[in-house]
């Protein structure tokens, strides 16, 4: 445990600083170059930059090269493949407007090379049951995994600073967990992406300096997901990520198909006359998780924000307790 | 805010842990034997399907708990 102490503190300064380093320039080229978007929940014509992605893969593919330089484990290998593909593939929608099965079907492909450099266990733990092995159904998991932990943060991204907020807190607990069922290599290949989400808040929280893009938050859902998978640590992770989950779960129960935001003609969230943000009656809109929020009456962005990262460290502390669990037997 | 959300996140917690003993009580004894080489494949299929249908009846179920849960901020 002592010796994965130096690389663990090396990997999370490199994630922090180069992410911190590396996001202003970044806003200042993407300025230059007109890659703006209207921030739509700003009473003035605010444009913001995007994508971040750049700084974010960025900082992932520095820090878990120093850990890989220490460690040399497949895993970390694995993870970084799988990312930045997600990159990739992120970046192609940032840039030109892909079909609504493209990020699935593409994610899909980026988690081979999991699968390729054996980088996984396919028994399956279960808190208090123990575990079940799935030889076969366990790689169709690993398929599906990358793109739902993609889709799901890229799925929450809507508000400032959410995404990137959320991703803080829900790698932390994932890592908490890890240490906690002694996993040690996994929860240090996991710091990274704490603290490369939270570099990027810095410039992401209300009122946003630039958004992470496609790009930006489908690298970090693709890590999480590889994390949880080389991690052996996927039910955890799932708890960890639930609001997220929910509100992709709210998205397609009500539209009943994998369809593009801006394909969707409803309008979920409007404005009031001071622009808090209140839920709309519009029964063609979807009912997402800041509909539900706006329920109880109109709120300010940053309250909505908060109030998705209330739910996140609920369920947070909920992974951590699962963690806790596995180690029980019935 | 109200508590709505908390309790659903918590009741999906829960389905998620009653989900797994399903799972692993089901799906673990699964082993098939008398096809030679492809007793590993049947039985990969049996639990592929079994796993399959307990998604679809957990999904069914989180459903009627999300309009039970969120009955009047659904309707909006």
């Amino acid at each position: 445990m002592i010796d994965l102490l130096i690389p663990a503190i090396i990997s999370c300064i490199v994630a922090f600083v180069v992410v911190f380093v590396m996001t202003p320039p970044l806003i200042k080229i993407l300025e230059k170059r007109n890659f703006a978007v209207k921030d739509m929940n700003k009473k003035e014509d605010v444009m913001v930059v995007r994508p971040g992605g750049p700084a974010i893969i960025a900082g992932i593919i520095a820090s878990e090269i120093v850990l890989y330089a220490f460690l040399q484990m497949n895993e970390i290998l694995a993870i970084l493949i799988t990312t930045t593909a997600a990159f990739l593939i992120g970046y192609v929608d940032d840039r030109k407007v892909m079909g609504g099965w493209f990020k699935p079907v593409a994610l899909a492909i980026a988690a081979i090379p999991i699968i390729a450099l054996g980088a996984y266990d396919s028994d399956l733990a279960f808190p208090l049951f123990g575990t079940v092995q799935i030889p076969a159904l366990y790689l169709a998991l690993i398929i599906f995994m990358i793109p739902i932990t993609g889709n799901t943060i890229n799925s929450i991204d809507v508000l400032n600073g959410v995404a990137s907020g959320f991703m803080v807190i829900a790698s932390f607990s994932l890592s908490i967990c890890l240490f906690i069922i002694q996993n040690y290599e996994i929860a240090i290949v996991s710091l990274p992406l704490g603290f490369v989400s939270l570099a990027f808040y810095k410039y992401h929280k209300i009122p946003s300096k630039i958004f992470p893009g496609d790009s930006g938050a489908l690298t970090l859902g693709a890590m999480y997901g590889a994390i949880a998978i080389v991690g052996g640590v996927e039910i955890i992770a799932a708890v960890a990520l639930l609001p997220a989950v929910i509100n992709s779960f709210l998205f397609l129960s009500s539209v009943k198909r994998v369809v593009e935001h801006r394909q969707i003609k409803g309008k979920p969230v409007e404005h009031t006359e001071d622009f808090r943000l209140k839920a709309t009656d519009d029964k063609k809109a979807p009912v997402t998780l800041v509909r539900l929020i706006l329920a109880g009456g109109p709120m300010s962005e940053k309250q909505v924000a908060f109030a998705i990262f209330k739910l996140a460290i609920f369920s947070g502390i909920l992974a951590v307790f699962t963690a806790f669990m596995m180690g029980v037997s019935l | 805010m109200k508590s709505d959300l908390f309790v659903f996140l918590f009741a999906m917690w829960g389905l998620i842990i009653v989900g797994g003993g399903i799972v692993v009580t089901l799906l673990g004894p699964i082993t098939i034997s008398g096809f030679g080489e492809f007793d590993w494949f049947i039985a990969s299929v049996i639990k592929a399907v079994i796993a399959l249908v307990l998604v679809v009846i957990w999904i069914l179920i989180l459903s009627k708990l999300k309009n039970w849960i969120f009955k009047k901020e659904i309707k909006l």
